[in-house]
C-alpha cells in the first residue's frame, strides 16, 4: 500500500513546489513583514522607555517605576524577537539574492556594516545593562543606558533606510565589470547615502513606528483602565499615548501627502500603480474606491471602479499644482508591478492614517473634558485599534516594495535577475514553508507573552483574572446544555 | 584636493585589502570566541536538572549573549562590504546550511528569554529544548558551512563535518571554562569535567581534520597545512588545551578561562591561514580579485574602524558590569 501512496505524495509535493524566484520573494517578503513589526517596536518604544526611565529614576514616582518595568519587559521580548528574525533577513541577501548582494555590494555593504557596528551593538550591549544591571551601575549610567538603547534603535533605522532608499532612487555609482559581472562601483558616497528618498523615508518610518507604539500603549492602557478605572498608572499612560498621537498622526498625513508627490517625481511607475492609472494623461485622485466587479478587486483599473474622485487632483498632487499635467500611465511600461496589491494597500494605509487622526482627536476631546477613563466606547475602540498601527505600517511597506517591482534596484537590476541561479525550487519551497510555520509560532508566542504581562499587571492591581488560560491545546469543552 | 583624489583612486595603504581580510577574520574570531561560550553554556545546560543550577547558567548567559551574537552580523556585513562576491557565494552555495544555522540561532535566542515568561513546567521544558537544541546545531552547522567553504568539500565529508564537530567541542570547552570562573565550587568542579573532556576531543578532532586534509588535499590546502605557521598553531592549541586542563584540575579557573578562549581564537587564525591568499577556494577567487574598489574600501575603513574600536570598548564595559561570581539567580555584589 505504501508503495503506491508514497510516490504519489512525492509527485504532488514536487508539483506544489514554487519556482526559486517566487519562493525567494515570498520568503523575503514574509520574513521582513514579521521582522519589521519587532524592529519598529524597538524604534517606537525607545522614546517611551527613555521617558519612563528618566521619570522613574529622577522622581521616584511609583507610576513610572511600573510603566518602565512593564514596557522594558515588552521591549526586551520584542528586541529578542527582532534579533532572531533580523539575522535571517541579512542572510537572505546572500542565500536568495546573491546577484543583488554582489551588484550592490559597494553601495549597501558599508551602510549594513555600519548598522551592525554603530547601532546593533550599541542596542544589544546597553539593553543587557538596562535589563540586568540596575543594581550594578549608577543611576546616571542607568539612564544613559536607556538613552543609548534608544539611540541604537534610531541609528539602526537610519542605516537600514539608507540601503532601502538607495534601492528606490539609486545614485552615486557607475556600472563596471568585475570578475566577469556588471557591478555598481561607488563614485560619490554622499550622493549614495543621502539619496532623494532617504529623508522622506526616515521621517515617515520613524513616525509610523511611534504611531504604532502609541496605539499599542493606548490599547494596553485602555484595556487595563477598562478593567480597573482608577488605575492611576495606566490612566497616565493612556493620556500620554493620546497626546503623542495628537502630534504624530496629523504629521504623518501632511508628510505623507508631500512624500506621495516625491514618489510621483522619482518613481512614476509606482505612482501610477498606486492610482491604477493606465492611460497617460490627466490623473484623478480616487479618495475612495469600490470595485464594480470581482475583476476590479484583482485587477483594478481606474475606469472599472466606483470612485469618489477629485478630477485632476492626481495630476495636481503628482506635480504640486498643475491640474492638467500629464501623468504617465501603466500602459507605457513593458512590465508592471502587481497593481491590485499596490492600489489596495495604499488605500488601506491612507484610510487607517485618517482613522488614527480621528481617534487622536476623540481622545484629545475626552482629555479636555476630563472624561478619558469614563467613556467605555472610547476605551473599547482603542483596544480594538491597538494592532492597526502595524497594519498601516505593513501595507505602507507593501506599496513601497511591491510598487518598485519588477525592479529590485529601480531601473538598474530586476528582481528576477537577482535571484540565486544555484537555488532549486525544492530548497526554496522547503525553507519558505519552514519560515512560515516557525514565524507563525513566533507571533503566537509574542501575543501570549504580551497577554501574560497584561494579566500579571491586572493581578497586581487586584483585578481577578481567570487561571484557566492554558497556553497549550484546546480548552476542554464544557457542555452548557445541562 | 590631491588627498581627495588619492582617496578615490588608491587604497589608503597598499595592503588595505589584506588588512580587511584580517579585519573580517578578526570579526569571525570574536564571534567564534564569544558566542562559542554561549553555545557551550547552552549545551552544558542539558546536563543540569536542578532548577537553581539552571538559573545560574542562565544568569551567566543573559546579559551578554545578544551582544555576542551581533558579531556574526558584523562578520557577515564586513564580508559583504569588502568582498561582496564572497558573501554572495558563501551563502548562496550553502543555502540550507546557512538558513539552518540562522534558524538554530533563533531557537537558541528565544529559549531562555521565553522560558522566563511563564511559571509552567511544560512551557519551561519546551523552551529548554529550544535553548539546548539551538546551542548544539548552531555551532555544528556554522562549522560545517565553514568547512565546506575552506576545504571546498561536500557537506557529508570528513573535512566539513570535522570542522562542525570541532566548533561544537571547542564551544563546550570555552562555555565550561566561562561557567567555572563564575559559579560556586561544587557546580564548577562538576562542569569542568565536561570542559576537559571537550578540550581533549577538540584537540584530537583538529589533528584528525588536518590529517584528512593532508591525505585528501581537500581544497588544495595540504601544502599550507604542512607549513610552519600551521604547525605552530597546532602546537599552541595543544599547549593551551593541555595546560588549561591542568589549570582546571588545580582549580585555577580564571587562568583556565584565558587559555580556553585561546583555542577558538587560534582556530580562527588557522582558518585565515588556510584561506589566504585565496578567499573562496571553490572558485579560486583571491582577496585581491574579490575586494571592492578603493573609494568604497577607504570609506568603510575611515568610518568603520573607529566604530570597531568603540564596540570593543562597549564590550569591556559590559563584561566589567557583569563580572564576578554568580549565586543562584543573581550576581553577587
Amino acid at each position: 500500500m505504501f508503495s503506491t501512496v508514497l510516490p504519489d505524495i512525492l509527485i504532488q509535493g514536487w508539483a506544489l513546489q514554487l519556482s526559486p524566484e517566487l519562493a525567494s520573494r515570498a520568503q523575503f517578503g514574509w520574513t521582513i513583514s514579521v521582522h519589521i513589526i519587532f524592529a519598529s517596536l524597538s524604534v517606537g518604544l525607545a522614546p517611551f522607555i527613555v521617558y519612563f526611565t528618566w521619570k522613574d529614576v529622577r522622581t521616584d514616582d511609583e507610576r513610572f517605576t511600573r510603566l518602565r518595568s512593564f514596557w522594558v519587559k515588552v521591549f526586551a521580548a520584542g528586541f529578542v524577537m527582532g534579533t532572531v528574525t533580523g539575522i535571517p533577513m541579512s542572510f537572505q541577501f546572500g542565500t536568495n539574492f546573491p546577484q543583488f548582494a554582489e551588484v550592490a555590494g559597494e553601495l549597501i555593504g558599508g551602510p549594513l556594516a555600519f548598522e551592525a557596528k554603530m547601532a546593533f551593538f550599541l542596542e544589544a550591549v546597553f539593553l543587557g545593562v538596562l535589563l540586568f544591571g540596575q543594581e550594578r551601575v549608577s543611576d546616571r549610567t542607568y539612564i544613559l543606558s536607556s538613552v543609548l538603547v534608544g539611540v541604537g534603535a534610531w541609528l539602526s533605522a537610519f542605516w537600514i533606510l539608507i540601503v532601502n532608499a538607495w534601492m528606490q532612487t539609486p545614485q552615486g555609482f557607475e556600472m563596471i565589470t568585475r570578475n566577469g559581472m556588471e557591478v555598481a562601483k561607488l563614485t560619490d558616497p554622499l550622493a549614495a547615502f543621502f539619496t532623494p528618498r532617504m529623508p522622506w523615508m526616515y521621517v515617515h518610518m520613524v513616525n509610523a513606528s511611534v504611531i504604532s507604539v502609541a496605539l499599542l500603549v493606548a490599547g494596553v492602557s485602555a484595556y487595563i483602565v477598562w478593567k480597573k478605572r482608577d488605575a492611576a498608572t495606566w490612566n497616565t499612560a493612556l493620556k500620554l499615548a493620546v497626546i503623542i498621537l495628537l502630534v504624530t498622526a496629523p504629521l504623518q498625513a501632511v508628510h505623507g501627502d508631500a512624500y506621495g508627490r516625491h514618489v510621483a517625481d522619482t518613481q512614476p511607475q509606482k505612482f501610477a500603480a498606486m492610482e491604477a492609472h493606465y492611460d497617460t494623461g490627466t490623473a484623478d485622485l480616487h479618495l475612495l474606491a469600490f470595485p464594480k466587479s470581482i475583476d476590479a478587486i484583482t485587477d483594478p483599473k481606474a475606469e472599472n471602479l466606483f470612485t469618489v474622485s477629485l478630477p485632476g487632483v492626481g495630476s495636481f498632487l503628482a506635480t504640486g499644482g498643475d491640474f492638467d499635467a500629464e501623468v504617465l500611465g501603466l500602459n507605457e511600461y513593458e512590465e508592471n508591478p502587481p497593481v491590485a496589491i499596490v492600489f489596495w494597500s495604499f488605500r488601506f494605509m491612507v484610510g487607517l492614517g485618517f482613522l488614527f487622526i480621528g481617534l487622536a482627536l476623540w481622545g484629545g476631546y475626552l482629555i479636555y473634558n476630563g472624561r478619558l477613563s469614563e467613556s467605555s466606547r472610547f476605551l473599547k475602540t482603542m483596544i480594538a485599534a491597538s494592532p492597526l498601527g502595524y497594519a498601516a505600517l505593513l501595507t505602507g511597506w507593501y506599496v513601497t516594495e511591491i510598487g518598485r517591482q519588477p525592479w529590485v534596484i529601480q531601473g538598474e537590476l530586476r528582481t528576477s535577475e537577482a535571484v540565486s541561479s544555484t537555488l532549486s525550487g525544492t530548497e526554496a519551497t522547503l525553507t519558505l514553508v519552514g519560515f512560515v510555520v516557525i514565524y507563525i509560532g513566533l507571533i503566537l508566542v509574542a501575543l501570549h507573552v504580551l497577554r501574560w504581562l497584561v494579566e500579571d499587571e491586572l493581578r497586581e492591581l487586584g483585578v481577578k483574572v481567570s487561571d484557566d488560560d492554558r497556553w497549550y491545546g484546546p480548552v476542554p469543552k464544557v457542555s452548557d446544555d445541562d | 584636493m590631491t588627498e581627495l583624489v588619492l582617496l578615490v583612486d588608491a587604497y589608503l595603504v597598499d595592503a588595505l585589502p589584506e588588512i580587511w581580510f584580517g579585519a573580517v577574520m578578526f570579526a569571525l574570531a570574536m564571534y567564534v570566541v564569544l558566542d562559542g561560550f554561549d553555545f557551550g553554556i547552552g549545551m552544558l545546560y542539558a546536563t543540569r536538572d536542578d532548577e537553581r543550577e539552571k538559573e545560574t547558567l542562565l544568569t551567566a548567559f543573559g546579559p551578554v549573549w545578544d551582544a555576542n551574537e551581533v558579531w556574526v552580523v558584523a562578520f557577515g556585513t564586513m564580508l559583504l562590504a569588502a568582498f561582496p562576491r564572497v558573501y554572495s557565494r558563501v551563502l548562496a552555495d550553502h543555502y540550507l546550511l546557512a538558513l539552518g544555522f540562522v534558524l538554530a540561532l533563533l531557537f537558541r535566542g528565544l529559549g531562555p528569554e521565553m522560558r522566563e515568561q511563564r511559571d509552567d513546567e511544560r512551557w519551561k521544558r519546551y523552551w529548554d529544548y529550544s535553548f539546548i537544541g539551538g546551542s548544539f546545531f548552531a555551532p555544528l552547522l556554522f562549522g560545517t558551512l565553514a568547512g565546506r567553504w575552506i576545504f571546498d568539500a561536500p557537506t557529508l565529508s570528513l573535512p566539513a563535518l570535522l570542522t562542525g564537530v570541532g566548533l561544537v567541542t571547542v564551544s563546550v570547552a570555552t562555555g565550561s571554562a566561562f561557567l567555572t570562573a563564575k559559579t560556586r565550587p561544587r557546580l564548577a568542579s562538576d562542569l569542568r569535567t565536561y570542559g576537559i573532556i571537550a578540550t581533549l576531543v577538540y584537540l584530537i578532532g583538529v589533528v584528525a581534520l588536518l590529517t584528512t586534509v593532508v591525505v585528501t588535499d581537500a581544497g588544495g590546502a595540504a601544502e599550507t597545512v604542512l607549513s610552519l605557521p600551521v604547525g605552530a598553531i597546532v602546537v599552541l592549541s595543544v599547549v593551551a588545551g593541555g595546560g588549561g586542563s591542568v589549570l582546571a584540575l588545580r582549580g585555577k579557573y580564571r587562568a583556565w578561562l584565558v587559555s580556553a578562549l585561546g583555542l577558538p581564537a587560534l582556530l580562527s587564525l588557522l582558518v585565515a591561514l588556510l584561506l589566504y591568499p585565496t578567499i573562496y577556494p571553490p572558485t579560486g577567487l583571491t582577496v585581491r580579485e574579490a575586494v571592492v574598489s578603493p573609494l568604497a574600501l577607504n570609506l568603510v575603513t575611515i568610518l568603520g574602524f573607529p566604530a570597531l574600536l568603540l564596540v570593543l570598548w562597549y564590550f569591556k564595559f559590559l563584561y566589567g558590569v557583569f563580572s564576578g561570581p554568580i549565586e543562584g539567580e543573581g550576581y553577587k555584589n
